[in-house]
């Protein structure tokens, strides 16, 4: 016990412990984690990671961008007026980001597609995580044959390129935020899913799992009370990192024409047309650009500082 | 060897299978569903269309109906395009060399870049430059392809001026090689970026997982050059899940390819399937899903294979 004590300067220090002067004694020690909550541990190696933390605040702003879009907005966004078509950035106070082909305010549009293009990307996410639960769960936990058919079909969802399914799908259906974000995430649900039955398989076999089986319990309540409670943390990286590609592959398939469709403005449509008017007006392609960049790069970089607190081969 | 073959083509064969069944699910699901073009056309009334669904076979139970598309699927019968009429295959594979390609100068540069990238960073772990190198992939990782794209247009082609921004081949220009080449710059640069990204993050794990081993200490006690270490010693046992790793990466590439194509008007598969998407020609679009798929499957065999063929470790599983 006093090990333990004496090989985390942290918890030393706490604990009063430096007297013993083992804090500096052993700097170069692995912390050993006795006397601190899972909660706080992951906590602590997430702040060490300055991109994470970094991303994790750029994702508040971002989530604070959409909600208070109506407030923040200084225009409409859908107000046209073509007699101040294409105001360059900075030129105008009253029009900070200057305005597009049609005289609308770009930094209202920015502001309001951005809420479009993150409700999209964590609906899509939630989507992606439920179906990828349900396959998993049951792929996981009833083995066997059933296993067999879920996994084949995982894999075969892996073999066709994500872009073509969704251009396809969204082809077929009418294009509204919530159709959008479903297909997003009926389209890469299939990591998810993997991660979440090597997670079952490995629960399953705990002793308090087959405690439950031994008092009778069933196959839904097992699923539900004991292995998903348990299965869900490794999910929370994935769950992560999906928004961010749910956001690319929202805009991906908005700028082609096929997702949310204008005057509705995502990040992905507002680059349709900037194309059309790169001599003219090269802002119009490279503002919203940069915010899907942004936003994209902001929640791999917490997934990735995520994955890092949260991954148990580093625990050891 | 030839058993491990065997044994991983008959793994392949439920995916061939799993991919033809939601190929014809889609087609089903498809407004319309498979007699679309008729069903849109006013002049053909109710009577012709049940006409046609008998002459068709669609009138029958639906796992007849499966057998048969991927019957016909199997034997290059892929039905005629809704606008022209001409064999969906052909209309498919007319395009293929210049999506091929495309994918395969964005892959090879990014093989290239990738790897030299991860290798500097694995062997200079925690250096500036591999703390640089990683957080560059990641930005890298995070930029719409398309909007990359735009911006490269818009620098090299608009601004600067250097390269031309789309299509193949200058219009009315002579259709040389060099002139390819000009036209493909942009392009394979746009398509390889995430690429790099990725190889250069496997690339780095893998090389730092083998040259902690106790062989690679061996070999430099022995006094062999760095050089040789990494490239005799490190390289062969560190290649081996990046192989895997580009057969993995075909779904990507696919759809980078297509929206690589878009921006630069790049007259390959890519393009085939946005122009179809607009003209709602349906056989097309599920040709093109099929044939991805399929080439998906195939590639990741034969990455499997080829790592089976320099790794002896795998054959023996």
């Amino acid at each position: 016990m006093m090990n333990a004590i004496r090989s985390n300067p942290e918890i030393a220090d706490k604990s009063g412990a430096e007297a013993l002067g083992a804090a500096g004694r052993f700097p170069q020690s692995p912390p050993s984690h006795y006397y601190e909550s899972q909660t706080r541990r992951i906590w602590r190696r997430f702040l060490r990671h300055r991109l994470a933390v970094a991303g994790g605040g750029a994702v508040i702003l971002l989530l604070l961008m959409a909600i208070l879009a109506d407030i923040v907005a200084p225009h409409d966004p859908l107000a046209l007026d073509t007699r101040r078509r294409f105001i360059p950035p900075f030129t105008d106070p009253t029009f900070i980001f200057g305005t597009d082909e049609m005289g609308r305010d770009l930094l209202s549009r920015l502001f309001h597609g951005g809420r479009i293009s993150l409700v999209v990307g964590i609906a899509a996410m939630f989507a992606t995580v439920v179906t990828g639960l349900i396959i998993g769960l049951i792929s996981g936990f009833y083995g066997g044959k059933v296993d067999n058919v879920l996994m084949r079909f995982t894999d075969t969802m892996l073999c066709f390129p994500q872009v073509f399914l969704l251009l396809v799908l969204a082809a077929f259906i009418t294009p509204t935020v919530v159709s959008i974000a479903l297909i997003i995430g009926l389209t890469s649900w299939m990591e998810v899913a993997r991660i979440i039955r090597a997670q079952v398989q490995y629960i399953k076999e705990q002793d308090f799992v087959q405690a439950a089986f031994a008092l009778g319990a069933s196959g839904a309540r097992i699923m539900s009370k004991e292995l998903l409670p348990n299965a869900i943390a490794p999910v929370m990286v994935s769950a992560t990192l999906n928004v961010a590609n749910a956001v690319l592959m929202e805009s991906y398939i908005s700028f082609l024409g096929y997702g949310i469709q204008p005057p509705l403005a995502s990040w992905g449509n507002m680059l349709t047309n900037a194309q059309s008017y790169f001599d003219l007006a090269p802002w119009l392609a490279i503002l919203p650009g940069i915010m899907i960049t942004l936003t994209v790069m902001s929640f791999n970089f917490l997934g990735d500082g995520l994955r890092d607190a949260l991954d148990p081969r580093l625990r050891m | 060897m030839f058993q491990y073959i065997i044994k991983r083509f008959g793994q392949a064969v439920p995916l061939l299978i799993g991919v033809s069944i939601i190929g014809f699910a889609m087609m089903h699901l498809a407004p319309g569903g498979p007699l679309a073009v008729y069903t849109l056309n006013p002049t053909i009334t109710a009577q012709d269309i049940e006409r046609i669904k008998h002459v068709f076979g669609l009138d029958q139970p639906i796992h007849i109906q499966y057998l048969k598309w991927a019957y016909g699927m199997f034997t290059g019968n892929w039905g005629n395009t809704f606008f022209g009429g001409r064999p969906v295959l052909d209309v498919i594979l007319e395009r293929v060399p210049a999506t091929f390609l495309l994918m395969g100068s964005g892959m090879s540069l990014a093989i290239i870049i990738g790897m030299l990238i991860g290798i500097l960073g694995a062997v200079k772990r925690y250096s500036i430059f591999d703390y640089l190198a990683t957080t560059g992939a990641m930005v890298a990782l995070s930029f719409p392809t398309f909007w990359f794209g735009l911006m490269t247009i818009f620098i090299f082609a608009l601004k600067l001026g250097w390269l031309p921004s789309g299509g193949m081949y200058t219009l009315g220009g002579e259709e040389d090689l060099l002139d390819l080449l000009t036209h493909l710059i942009l392009p394979t640069v746009v398509l390889a970026l995430v690429l790099v990204a990725q190889w250069s993050r496997y690339t780095r794990s893998s090389f730092l997982e083998v040259i902690h081993q106790d062989y690679i200490r061996t070999a430099k006690s022995k006094g062999l050059s760095r050089g040789r270490i990494l490239l005799r010693h490190a390289f062969p046992n560190a290649v081996s899940p990046l192989i895997a790793l580009a057969g993995v990466q075909l779904p990507w590439l696919f759809s980078g390819a297509l929206v690589t194509e878009t921006i630069f008007g790049w007259p390959g598969m890519g393009r085939l399937f946005v122009d179809a998407l607009t003209m709602k020609e349906y056989p097309v679009l599920m040709g093109m899903v099929m044939i991805t798929a399929i080439a998906v499957i195939l590639g990741n065999l034969l990455a499997d294979v080829i790592n089976a063929l320099i790794d002896p470790r795998i054959r023996l599983e």
